[in-house]
């Protein structure tokens, strides 16, 4: 492995840690699309500031552009209070037109700019160790390192600073305004540090896949825990290792690093989605299964209770009475037989005392309204679940 | 070169003509189709779908290695509507809410096709090139097959939306009600969900998927501030987004270097600002003006009811009071008394004033009965 190579690692694992955190946040708080507006509206800023800096890398070039990025914000907050027109459509309209600003500009200018659209879109890490910083002749390191470096360390102070206050003014606004933390100050404070990111970030992944990089390991890892710190921590730890990893697919396929790290992102939601223990898809459909069938044998268990005669206590009576299909009757009854809830007795079915008990206590829970208790009772009777 | 040139060469040169009717359409079609995403609360759906469907530009020419934009497109519209329905399983089967939903397809599946577009540059086929114009849209490719394909598919969206009308109408507003009348709301959600995609599909070519959610948004938001009528907003939509499309190309064509997805995205956003400002019930200008007429108004009514104080408490409600008690009261200007003069209210003598007999009943009854509008 060679310098560059290393190089290229760290930054784009800098990259991922600095861009999970303010990600992280704007998940929790339901403002994932505006980290989209600002990756693109920051592009007019970007040029603007080049013409004036003439450099990529300039402190001031992020400062002018992530400015940008705040005006993006101030404005679509703008269109939202007129009422016109509803909060997502405010956000629509407003980068489109800033992006195509930039767009435009890059055009015109494109014979003395040295930025182009594919650049803008993907951004140029493989090139990142070729350019220098250079104190007193000696070379300390890729400038991109320098700056992404930098902007990370800010953003970690400023979380280890506000945790507090960040924590309680996203999930409980008003205690946190009642407080007296400024809402305000906050809010601005995060899209700040957001549009700073994603200047920092934009020259080594491009616009677009800041985007993925902010949302994609903050949603993971809100599918994997409900703890904040935790969930700082594996999004960023899921943003570095897409970032390594997503650094030797391109490598092995020769493609854009940018777009693989997006891609093994990708690949790492997906798995989480799928397999997370409680918030997954397959857990979650086998959950509704689970209750489906539960909530079949309590209405089964208290048609039974209703019922003292023969007739209506018959096996084949039940898939006529309930209109259950057979296989579902069957295996309702089968969970009811496994927990001793019930005994057949020449196809005739009655409550067993557990059975009776189970359900008097139900009818109890059901009538006072107090639904969720149910949940609870099934640990203490049921052997085996749904 | 002037207008009437210009427009001359819209009819005689080709491509020009072509760029210029397949922008219009594409526009008529988006507006159309964005009226009822912007509605139903699905504007950045038009985003993650665009953005989305690069994937399957680059899948399509892999496994087909065709540039035919029919092709490609086919391949956009299924990876379009793989994104869009992940976006569904992810709100409805998860906590994450809609806005990460939307983010994260938008950025995973465009992420994935970059890779794939940078992936087949790379390799030995003399065919790749020209499939990055699908980032930002080249009307200058298009071609008299496209703009034959776009009409079939807008004269298509057309008739079902004619024939599904009453239901769409009915889905957008009051989705409960239109399921308990029995119909099938999953069908028509998927079957409007389907043709927004594929619209979003037809403008990649032209406008490209970074700026074709703008397509589908401004004209539509532009026609939301002038009617509250459905079909009015869908017929000026349709016509704003055609506008967008030829005087984007008109620009476009009368520069170098202008591409011509960001003009026309310019353009139309400029008839959002125009819109916002300027419609007559909703626009910012005549809400300020009224604002600020009101606020006259409510001044005007505070001064006579003061005056309407005064008088009361004397026999005679014509006597005169001199104009210096009005002073150092809140509604009371120069401009205000002489507005209530003009209206015969009040007689001015002098330094006095007296309320008239018509503006000693109106006063009395300034706050117990429906005014009549006092300008």
């Amino acid at each position: 492995m060679s310098n560059a190579q290393l190089e290229i690692q760290l930054i784009a694992s800098v990259v991922a840690a600095a861009c999970a955190i303010p990600g992280t946040f704007l998940v929790l708080r339901k403002m994932a699309m505006i980290s989209d507006a600002i990756s693109h509206s920051i592009l007019p800023g970007i040029v603007v500031g080049f013409f004036i800096t003439q450099d990529l890398n300039s402190p001031l070039l992020i400062l002018l552009a992530a400015f940008t990025g705040i005006i993006t914000v101030v404005l679509v907050e703008y269109i939202q209070k007129t009422g016109l027109v509803k909060e997502d459509t405010a956000i629509g309209l407003v980068f489109p037109a800033l992006f195509s600003i930039g767009v435009i500009l890059i055009a015109k200018n494109a014979n003395d700019v040295h930025l182009d659209v594919d650049a803008v879109l993907l951004g140029e890490l493989a090139f990142a160790p070729f350019d220098r910083l250079i104190l007193n002749g000696t070379d300390v390191g890729p400038k991109s390192l320098w700056v992404i470096g930098t902007i990370l360390i800010i953003t970690i102070s400023l979380l280890i600073a506000f945790f507090k206050e960040l924590k309680v003014s996203t999930f409980d606004k008003g205690l946190a305004a009642s407080l007296g933390f400024s809402p305000a100050i906050i809010h601005y404070g995060l899209m700040s540090v957001s549009s700073v990111t994603t200047v920092g970030a934009f020259d080594a992944v491009g616009a677009i896949l800041v985007v993925a990089l902010m949302i994609a390991p903050a949603a993971a890892a809100y599918l994997l825990t409900t703890n904040l710190k935790k969930m700082l921590v594996l999004a960023i730890s899921f943003g570095i290792f897409s970032a390594i990893l997503g650094y030797w697919v391109a490598h092995w396929l020769d493609a854009s690093i940018a777009g693989s790290i997006t891609t093994v992102l990708g690949l790492v939601f997906l798995l989480v989605y799928l397999f997370a223990p409680s918030k997954g898809i397959i857990a979650v459909t086998y959950r509704e299964k689970q209750q489906r069938i539960e909530v079949s044998l309590l209405t089964f268990l208290l048609h039974l209770k209703n019922h003292d005669e023969v007739s209506e206590r018959h096996v084949k009576h039940l898939n006529e009475h309930i209109n259950w299909q057979k296989v579902r009757s069957k295996s309702v009854l089968d969970l009811a037989q496994k927990n001793n809830m019930i005994h057949i007795d020449n196809h005739i079915v009655s409550l067993t005392s557990k059975g009776n008990e189970f359900t008097s206590k139900a009818i109890d829970y059901i009538i006072t309204n107090e639904d969720s208790q149910i949940e609870d009772m099934k640990n203490d009777f049921f052997l085996f679940r749904g | 070169m002037d207008i009437t040139e210009y427009i001359q060469l819209v009819f005689t040169d080709y491509t020009l003509r072509t760029i210029t009717l397949g922008t219009a359409i594409l526009g008529a079609v988006t507006g159309m189709l964005g009226s009822f995403a912007v509605l139903r609360k699905q504007s950045l759906l038009g985003d993650a779908i665009s953005h989305a469907a690069l994937p399957g530009i680059a899948i399509a020419f892999l496994i087909t290695g065709s540039k035919d934009s029919n092709t490609l497109l086919i391949g956009a519209l299924i990876s379009g509507l793989i994104g869009t329905f992940w976006i569904r399983g992810i709100v409805t089967k998860t906590h994450l809410k809609s806005d990460t939903a939307l983010g994260l397809i938008l950025s995973l599946f465009f992420g994935f096709g970059m890779l794939l577009l940078t992936f087949i540059q790379k390799q030995p086929n003399a065919n790749q090139a020209g499939l990055d114009k699908y980032l930002f849209g080249q009307a200058a490719t298009l071609v008299e097959s496209d703009v034959w394909m776009m009409a079939i598919v807008t004269s298509i969206c057309l008739i079902v939306l004619l024939i599904f009308w009453k239901e769409f109408k009915m889905l957008l507003f009051d989705a409960d009600y239109t399921k308990t009348l029995g119909f099938n709301t999953k069908f028509i959600d998927i079957l409007i969900t389907s043709f927004i995609v594929l619209a979003i599909v037809l403008g990649l070519q032209t406008v490209g998927v970074v700026l074709m959610s703008a397509m589908l948004l401004a004209p539509a938001a532009a026609a939301r501030q002038w009617t509250n009528s459905l079909a009015m907003m869908v017929f000026l939509a349709a016509l704003f987004g055609a506008f967008a499309g030829v005087f984007g190309t008109a620009i476009s064509a009368s520069e170098n270097n202008l591409s011509t997805g960001p003009i026309i995205v310019l353009v139309a956003s400029v008839f959002v600002v125009f819109s916002f400002i300027f419609s007559p019930s909703r626009g910012l200008l005549f809400k300020q003006i009224r604002f600020i007429r009101n606020r006259r108004d409510l001044e005007l009514n505070k001064t006579l009811a003061f005056m309407h104080q005064i008088a009361e408490t004397h026999e005679d409600i014509s006597h005169p009071h001199a104009v210096k008690l009005l002073n150092n009261f809140q509604g009371y200007t120069r401009s205000t008394l002489q507005k209530l003069v003009e209206k015969d209210y009040v007689q001015i003598n002098g330094s006095m004033w007296n309320l008239t007999k018509i503006g000693f009943n109106t006063a009395a009854n300034l706050y117990t009965k429906q005014q009549t509008k006092d300008e």
